[in-house]
């Protein structure tokens, strides 16, 4: 058992979720100001096609009930997306009160109708008539939890395989939870559960239960793994015990109690993804004094959101772009002191029409730092894939055409294990409506198949 | 800076802004808190004879998540003694001689409990009476208020007594709980009435609690109908005092009532014929200081317009309001989309689409983008889109050149009777 004390209190304290839910009133004002447009482009612009107007129109009237089941309808995974989604690029982005006063706070709307939701534990669905027909899901994270919600309204018996120890995926395990709370993340488990959904947890598919297994006992199987952990960066010093995996950084704040071993330390993230903003706010609510993001490419070539961008500059995170690590550096006890850097220049667009960075010579520089946390992407669970036999390149599950089919007809393929080589999204949301497809699809298949034998 | 004093019926006040006889009118500390604000007159709480009154009296109605769209009372008249509020009337008109105090009475319909009420009220200087015909709750199961002021005769006779008793002038206000407020108007008129003020409280039920099932608001579980004011009854009040204002036989002074909220409705009440207004519930939901702006905001609106006194605006646009049958046939607008003001909310779309004519369009221009048009030729210029339409200057109604000389209905049956014995038939 932990030691608590004061100053770990205070450090758990900054995961609690910093954005307060608006109030009733707010929600009343807010949900009586959006137009209830006609053919509303927040729909189009919204990846599972939440029927917004009407879900903030059942806000104004009262029926929150009725609001959180038209979110949650179309995305099983709304009350998350709530909070993660890069509203202004989509939704809120679209409304067309940006060209008069201001959007609609799309966002937080969902958000006071699934915490409603949530608040009241109310039970949105229940599951179809069972059709005789089953189906294996690898991975509970928002793809996999959204086929099965489809899968089990449609009547099919649905059995999840997930590797943690608890379901959720990315939901549970790596979104900083000052963003969302794991509580959220298991309500919407709970939602799919409650349709008598199956989750095998800790069973790793390829150790505890055979790739072939599945496709042997199940009518069909969705491989919805996401991706792994970080890369190594190929860099002398990073298997120093304080030189982090910023997935496994993250997760840690989620599942272990919060540590004070980097209060008033300096830290170094190397990437400037969402993934790498996380790590470094993740790092200054653990108590570090200086953290720094080290991105080899400048502010407009970052794939961080913009919110997320500004939410870290208010975290008091520094940047400093256009700068490689060379080599991490240690003294004697093997305890990091420093990361030696070379400045870079952009040249030309490469291959992926990003202008490709090169290093300028003799321009090595040391920043003092006491840790490092690597979130450079992440890798693929490839020898899985490889264990279903189905094509890939490089970790991304080759799809047949606009379908969610992978080369072995019985295998599907959604999420982030998708994502890459121009193909998918990797916003949540997406990978709740490619669950859904992925259900849809299926569903075609083996019900026309149902119809053939009859 | 333009004139903004009224004299109505005699009596003057150095702005149309008066406090309608209600709770904010309730006593002399009040009243002198009206004054000092910028209130022009107030017409004191009912006098009669003291009633009690029950806890829970007002409700609000509500819309989009605003209060107070209206507002509901089962409050009646004043529940303090007569000479208390005499007292606290004569030390009010003392302090503030250049404002005008109207007592408003209600007592039951006999001659000698009018004579006797206003023999006391006269000697504490008044400036004139307001005979309540109208309050609909409570006091009207008592024969009072309106349930003496739906019956012209009562109107009559009850305007008649108090003026054999009174040395001020004295203005009938009129019940709306009736067909047709001008048959009471004119026999407030006939029974010598200086002026006539309109309108009382409709009856009205606030709500109901769907939770609770009693109903708003409730004494102990049970309700009862009350009088309903705020800006929902604008339009109504305001057709009342329009259809008074434009009947030849109606020529005493209107003091306009109901939903009054801000200089605009002034002036609109004004233009319609009163010859000034009173006012609750806006004090009611904000205090006595809103006045400030309405004075603030109607003295901009004539120096802007060159008018150098309010009087001048009373009645402008009477000549305006007529009825239907004296519309021109062949007056025809047509809703014209400023696409580059245009939001693309497509809600003027659906409105016709479903509930009107079905003449906007959604389009696509050849890059793609989304584009509302108005088939001209199928609109009939019933406005609806641009009420709908959330965007200031989206949508014009155009008027278009007619080919055809103004014809009214009432002039088509005219010229058709005319013709002469031939039959024609109407409905093909």
């Amino acid at each position: 058992m932990s030691m608590t004390s004061p100053l770990k209190d205070g450090l758990a304290m900054n995961f609690q979720e910093v954005e307060r839910g608006l109030t009733p009133r707010e929600a009343l004002e807010e949900s009586n100001r959006c137009l209830y447009c006609y053919d509303a482009p927040c729909i189009q612009a919204c990846p599972t096609g939440i029927d917004i107007p009407s879900f903030i129109k059942k806000i104004a009237s009262g029926n929150f009930k009725g609001s959180a089941k038209t979110i949650m309808t179309a995305n099983p995974v709304g009350a998350s997306c709530a909070r993660v989604c890069p509203t202004e690029e989509l939704c809120e982005g679209a409304c067309v009160l940006n060209h008069s006063t201001k959007p609609i706070m799309i966002g937080n709307l969902q958000r006071y109708s699934t915490d409603w939701a949530i608040q009241n534990k109310q039970a949105l669905f229940k599951a179809g008539k069972k059709n005789g027909k089953k189906v294996a899901i690898v991975g509970s994270g928002p793809a996999g939890l959204s086929a099965a919600r489809e899968l089990a309204l449609l009547g099919y018996s649905v059995t999840i395989f997930e590797a943690e120890k608890n379901p959720g995926g990315l939901n549970t395990y790596g979104i900083v939870s000052f963003r969302l709370p794991q509580s959220i993340s298991y309500w919407e488990v709970d939602q799919v559960k409650s349709l008598d959904v199956e989750i095998k947890t800790n069973t790793r598919v390829g150790v505890d239960v055979s790739a072939t297994q599945l496709t042997t006992d199940y009518d069909a199987v969705i491989l919805a793994i996401g991706m792994s952990g970080v890369p190594k960066l190929g860099i002398e010093g990073e298997d120093l015990a304080e030189v982090y995996d910023a997935i496994d950084f993250v997760k840690a704040t989620k599942t272990e109690a919060i540590t004070d071993k980097f209060v008033g330390k300096k830290m170094a993230v190397i990437g400037a993804g969402n993934t790498a903003i996380d790590a470094a706010t993740c790092s200054v609510r653990l108590g570090a004094e200086q953290v720094g993001i080290i991105y080899r490419r400048t502010q407009k070539e970052m794939t961080a959101y913009d919110f997320e961008y500004e939410f870290a500059k208010q975290e008091g995170v520094g940047f400093h772009w256009l700068t490689n690590p060379s080599r991490i550096i240690s003294d004697s006890n093997g305890q990091v002191t420093g990361i030696e850097c070379v400045k870079m220049v952009l040249s030309e667009a490469g291959g992926d029409g990003r202008r490709r960075p090169v290093p300028i010579s003799g321009s090595e520089f040391v920043i003092p730092v006491d840790g490092v946390i690597r979130a450079i992407g992440q890798s693929r669970y490839v020898g899985l894939i490889e264990q279903f036999g189905i094509e890939h390149d490089g970790g991304v599950v080759t799809l047949d055409g606009d379908s969610y089919k992978t080369s072995n007809e019985k295998v599907f393929a959604c999420g982030d294990v998708i994502f890459g080589k121009g193909q998918g999204e990797a916003m949540v949301v997406s990978a709740a409506q490619q669950g859904k497809k992925t259900a849809y699809e299926i569903d075609r298949i083996l019900m026309s198949e149902a119809v053939d034998i009859a | 800076m333009a004139d903004l004093s009224i004299d109505l019926a005699g009596i003057k006040s150095p702005n149309p802004f008066w406090l309608a006889s209600a709770p904010p009118t309730n006593s002399g500390y009040q009243v002198q808190r009206a004054f000092e604000a910028g209130w022009g007159g107030a017409v004191w709480k009912t006098l009669g004879d003291p009633i009690l009154n029950v806890s829970s009296r007002f409700a609000s109605v509500g819309f989009n998540g605003q209060r107070v769209a209206g507002f509901n009372n089962i409050e009646l008249i004043t529940d303090r003694p007569l000479e208390v509020n005499l007292k606290e009337i004569y030390e009010t008109k003392k302090r503030f001689p250049n404002h005008a105090i109207i007592a408003s009475v209600m007592v039951e319909p006999h001659q000698d409990k009018w004579h006797e009420i206003i023999k006391r009220i006269e000697d504490v200087g008044v400036d004139g009476y307001e005979l309540n015909f109208g309050c609909p709750h409570g006091m009207a199961e008592r024969g009072m208020g309106a349930a003496s002021g739906q019956v012209p005769e009562l109107v009559e006779k009850q305007t008649y007594w108090a003026k054999e008793a009174a040395s001020k002038p004295v203005i009938v206000k009129l019940t709306p709980n009736i067909t047709d407020i001008t048959v009471t108007a004119e026999a407030a008129i006939r029974g010598g009435a200086d002026a006539i003020s309109m309108i009382n409280t409709i009856n009205s039920l606030a709500g109901v609690d769907i939770h609770s099932w009693n109903t708003i608001p409730h004494v102990g579980g049970k309700g009862a109908h009350g009088g309903y004011c705020g800006p929902a009854v604008k339009p109504i009040a305001l057709n009342m005092v329009a259809e008074c204002a434009r009947n030849p036989l109606i020529n005493v002074p209107i003091s306009g009532i109901g939903g009054i909220s801000n200089w605009k409705d002034t002036v609109e009440f004004l233009l319609m014929g009163s010859t000034g207004v009173q006012i609750c519930t806006a004090a009611m939901h904000h205090g006595f200081r809103i006045v400030e702006d309405m004075i603030d905001g109607l003295s901009n609106y004539l120096d802007e317009k060159g008018i150098s006194s309010v009087m001048d605006i009373v009645g402008k646009s009477v000549p305006r309001y007529s009825d239907w049958g004296n519309l021109d046939l062949n007056y025809k607008v047509v809703a014209r989309i400023n696409n580059d003001v245009c939001i693309n909310c497509n809600k003027c779309h659906i409105a016709c689409e479903d509930t009107s004519h079905q003449c906007i369009d959604m389009l696509k221009d050849p890059s793609g983008n989304s584009f509302l048009r108005v088939r001209e030729e199928d609109c009939v210029g019933c406005n609806l889109c641009s009420i709908v339409c959330p965007v200031d200057g989206a949508i014009d109604m155009i008027e278009l050149a007619s080919d055809l000389p103004p014809m009214t209905w009432n002039e088509r049956q005219a010229f058709l009777g005319n013709i002469g014995n031939e039959s024609v038939d109407f409905v093909k």
